[in-house]
């Protein structure tokens, strides 16, 4: 890791400004920061974090708020504050209140209502006792004496590997520590070791947070008989860097959802107070614009974005250095540059989570983005249904801005650049970057031919560098770590993490961030948690409107850009639908296609009139009516528009149908030749049924029913007539007594 | 338009509109302003009546052509008056998977009215949204700016039955 006080010996020798002084401008603002903080951490024995995001406080954790707030004023105690965060990424979850004591383990409570609140209160604030049934952990029996976190180096080069939880367990046992005492857990958080090839094990011993490194048995034999059974530190393995993964693990502890994670991107998400410049500041928030700003030419920043080998993580992919060498070396002096938080697909939210809890870290991408392009404007383009982010970034703007970190002279570097807000109005082809940049102009968002491309002429005819929210949120990491660092993480050819929305059919729903490379399945089970109810998974949609739909076969897919791609689908913004027994493929596609279809911006006949005619000959199957060479045309449409329409949204919009038709033509099969749904979705494939083992004849069907083509009398059995029913579905969710049966 | 001009037309945009419109016609790219205008306006009035997209026109001088083709491109903006409530369903994935219709026909049914329609009161308006970003409650409405979520179709009759005590007690 680039230490501050690495960076302030860092010198290039070929800058003509005082290599340095920037540094050292900046080592002032960190220390103020730093000292404002410490001074709030002193002055409270205990801190209360409460998710502050769209999702939590659709869960209700303004709610939660409120009753800690009366109670802490009833209380009298001063030394009890509540701390704002953004959202954690495990939404199933939220509200997730956070206990942090000085001399423990934090504790992460779940699904927290203002009843829980209170016993949280009484008990575990006031009385020092943990409130079991609400934690989020549920490896968590008691309280211990010691929390172990052990860290995997993927990258250990030394010899001798062993299995350090074995190894624990045996040593704690033979010195008469049980499992009560002492809690043992192995987390994931792979490539994220800075230096030390050799050390085989980071240790991470709560509630002191002492980190040791782990080369050898020997070592971990000296911290189990020192620290664990002795209590005393044992200084000479005591690791002093603080890895960026240490703000995840000292704030959520050993909490599994977290711990196998890699969160490069979510670094802060849930950690910090999205709206405290001196809380990103305390995490070396800056330091790496100040790092580029002190001693970098704009043409290192982008040899070093290629080396790292990010690419967008807006969809495409591309590679974000090339990408701004393109605009670097573009004729036009003024140029621009664009965040695109526009977040089209309708499933994906990290983006938002992001922009929400973390947004310094996208303002500090850009300006590194901006001084390696030479703009000196900045766009970022929220779309309106996100309110609060909205809200947050202008926030994050002026403070920035009030600390000279945008605007004229940043840091005092000579280097001038600001950033403007727009919104967008709900349309999803605006998130395609020649319609962004047409309504950023306020125009109709319409999409344009491209060459030439935004880095030739953007914005107003100048070179402009468009970049996705999550890409930008990587580039400070980049300069902060180093290129090599970063690009250790990942597969081959897609370097670094990538955040996925998990939803649908799955236990944690939420955001999920881990290496490329990582598979389908671990992200899924491991980490998701499986399907809820006793259900079995079916397929997995990624990249929204533009993707496919993987099958349960393709599970141990390793996930990159190009696994993807190989199998049909796209990586897409990252979007991960979980799809079970219930889901109909065809319904599914159909989804899909009703939505790019109203989303197409008419310009192009293929993708106009196109997706119309495909969206109706999936109307045609899902209603029983289709004709026999359906399947035929569907197909050849989908190509047909892929190769002609005009923007990515047309050429992708075929996506959702080709890849459900190769991988589940059965399932349209079906529909076509026995008019029949087996997932029992479309409404129109549907048969009612009464049992009549089952039936009491209480009437009620009879009763709700809008047709009135249910029959019986009170307490004898009912009877439906087939041919007048309508399919409407509230005779089966009417009956008490699971007497209907849909076939 | 002169300020002489400006001084005999009798604007219906409050002041502080009246005032960011001029305020943007005085920066560069004055015309890029025009959906964040129009935005502003929409919050302060609910929805974009004729009478305030031409007076948006001249005040930000753009042709009132440009000022109705934004309007009606973007689904965001809506030309007739909104309920007091505006619901907006999300027809996201995750929501649509987790049985969004079900919700949707669930209010349609409570208050008699279908999507994009007003209840008679002017209390409530339905429409259609496309995922708000916090897919993990699935399925979600978004009521004015407050979002609910976990809803089942059980739960809307008590949902609503809230919003109309909150209005009766003013
Ligand atoms: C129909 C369509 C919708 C898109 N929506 C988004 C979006 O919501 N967010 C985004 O970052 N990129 C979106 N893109 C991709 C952008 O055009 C562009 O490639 C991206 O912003 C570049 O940034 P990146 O290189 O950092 O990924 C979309 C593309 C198409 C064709
Ligand atoms: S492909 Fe569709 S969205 Fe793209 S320009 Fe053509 S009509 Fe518009
Ligand atoms: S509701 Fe169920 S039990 Fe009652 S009459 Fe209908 S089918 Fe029979
Ligand atoms: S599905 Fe609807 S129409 Fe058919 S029997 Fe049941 S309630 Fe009546
Ligand atoms: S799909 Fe409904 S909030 Fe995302």
């Amino acid at each position: 890791m680039c230490r501050l006080r690495d960076l302030l010996a860092a010198t290039n020798g070929k800058g003509v400004r005082i290599v340095g002084t920037i540094l050292e401008g900046y080592a002032r603002l960190q220390a103020a920061a730093r000292e404002r903080m410490h001074e709030r951490i002193k002055a409270h024995q205990i801190e209360i974090h409460i998710g502050d995001a769209t999702c939590e406080n659709a869960a209700g954790s303004l709610e939660v708020r409120d009753e800690f707030e009366k109670l802490i004023e009833a209380s009298g105690r001063t030394d009890i504050v509540i701390k704002k965060t953004g959202c954690t990424g495990r939404c199933s979850a939220e509200p997730i209140v956070g206990v942090m004591q000085h001399g423990k383990p934090p504790f992460k409570y779940q699904s927290v209502t203002p009843e829980k609140v209170r016993r949280i209160f009484t008990e575990h604030i006031l009385n020092g006792k943990i409130v079991l049934d609400y934690l989020l952990d549920k490896k968590t029996k008691n309280e211990y004496r010691y929390q172990v976190a052990f860290y995997k180096n993927s990258t250990y080069c030394g010899a001798e590997p062993f299995d350090a939880l074995e190894l624990a367990d045996a040593g704690l046992r033979a010195a008469g520590l049980g499992e009560t005492d002492v809690k043992l857990s192995l987390c994931l958080n792979r490539g994220l070791f800075i230096s030390h090839c050799d050390v085989q094990y980071y240790m991470i011993v709560f509630p002191q947070i002492v980190r040791y490194r782990i080369r050898s048995r020997a070592d971990l034999e000296k911290v189990i008989a020192g620290h664990l059974v002795g209590g005393m530190v044992v200084g000479d393995l005591v690791e002093e860097e603080d890895a960026l993964f240490d703000r995840y693990l000292t704030t959520y502890a050993d909490i599994e959802f977290f711990s196998k994670q890699t969160r490069l991107t979510l670094r802060n998400s849930g950690i910090v107070d999205p709206e405290s410049l001196d809380d990103y500041v305390f995490y070396d928030g800056f330091g790496a614009a100040a790092r580029v700003l002190d001693g970098m030419s704009p043409e290192e920043v982008v040899a070093d974005v290629k080396k790292s080998g990010l690419r967008g993580r807006g969809g495409a992919g591309f590679l974000t250095g090339l990408k701004w060498e393109f605009a670097q070396k573009a004729k036009n002096p003024r140029r621009y540059i664009i965040c695109n938080a526009d977040e089209g697909d309708p499933g994906a939210f990290m983006d938002r989570s992001t922009l929400e809890g973390d947004p310094f870290s996208i303002i500090e991408g850009m300006i590194i983005g901006a001084y390696a392009t030479g703009a000196s404007q900045g766009y970022c383009y929220i779309r309106a249904e996100y309110p609060l982010a909205i809200q947050r970034v202008e926030m994050a703007i002026d403070k920035a801005r009030a600390a000279g970190l945008l605007g004229k002279n940043i840091l005092g570097s000579g280097f001038d650049f600001d950033l403007e807000i727009r919104l967008g109005a709900g349309a999803f082809v605006c998130g395609e970057e020649t319609a962004l940049m047409h309504s950023i102009e306020g125009r109709r968002g319409q999409p344009r031919i491209r060459p030439p491309f935004p880095a030739e002429s953007g914005l107003w005819g100048c070179p402009t560098t468009i970049n996705n929210v999550e890409t930008w949120a990587n580039v400070p990491v980049i300069f902060l770590y180093g290129a090599d660092w970063f690009a250790r993480i990942g597969t081959e050819k897609s370097k670094g993490t990538k955040v996925f929305a998990l939803a649908g059919k799955v236990k944690n729903t939420g955001l999920v961030e881990v290496p490329m490379g990582t598979t389908l399945r671990n992200v899924i089970f491991d980490i998701g948690g499986g399907i809820p109810g006793d259900k079995m998974i079916k397929a997995v949609q990624t990249g929204g409107p533009s993707g496919g739909c993987i099958p349960v076969g393709m599970l141990d897919t390793e996930v990159d850009y190009d696994s993807l791609a190989a199998i049909g689908s796209i990586m897409g913004s990252g979007g991960m639908i979980v799809l079970d027994e219930d889901s109909c493929m065809v319904d599914v596609a159909k989804f899909f296609l009703e939505f790019t279809m109203s989303e197409s911006c008419g310009k192009c006949t293929p993708c106009r009139e196109g997706t119309l005619r495909m969206y109706e000959i999936l109307e045609r199957i899902t209603r029983g009516e289709a004709r026999h060479d359906d399947l035929d045309n569907l197909e050849r449409l989908a190509n047909l528009i892929k190769k002609t329409a005009l923007c990515g949204l047309g050429q992708t919009a075929p996506n959702p149908v080709l890849s459900t038709l190769k991988h589940f033509k059965d399932e349209y099969e079906v529909h076509v030749r026995d008019r029949r749904c087996p997932a029992k979705v479309c409404k129109k494939l549907i048969v009612y049924e009464i049992d009549k083992e089952k039936c009491i004849g209480c009437t009620a069907c009879a009763r709700v029913c809008p047709v009135s083509c249910i029959s019986g009398k009170p307490k004898m059995v009912h009877e439906i007539d087939k041919d007048k029913c309508i399919r409407c579905g509230q005779c089966w969710t009417t009956c008490k007594f699971d007497a209907i049966r849909k076939n | 338009m002169s300020a002489h001009d400006t001084a005999e037309r009798q604007y219906t945009l409050d002041r502080e509109l009246q005032a960011y419109i001029s305020e943007c016609r005085g920066k560069e790219h004055s015309e890029s302003f025009l959906i964040s205008v129009l935005h502003k306006v929409q919050a302060r009035y609910g929805y974009l009546s004729q009478e305030h997209m031409q007076e948006v026109a001249e005040l930000l001088g753009v042709p009132a052509s440009t000022v109705s083709g934004v309007a009606t491109f973007y689904h965001f903006f809506r030309l007739q008056p909104q309920g007091k409530y505006k619901v907006s369903f999300c027809l996201g994935t995750a929501c649509y998977v987790k049985g969004a219709p079900a919700i949707i026909d669930a209010f349609k049914e409570e208050l008699g009215i279908d999507v994009g329609e007003t209840t008679k009161d002017g209390l409530f308006s339905l429409e259609i949204t496309r995922c708000l970003g916090v897919c993990g409650l699935a399925p979600v409405v978004m009521i004015n700016e407050t979002v609910h979520g976990k809803l089942t179709p059980a739960s809307i009759p008590a949902l609503i039955a809230g919003i109309r005590k909150k209005e009766e007690a003013g």
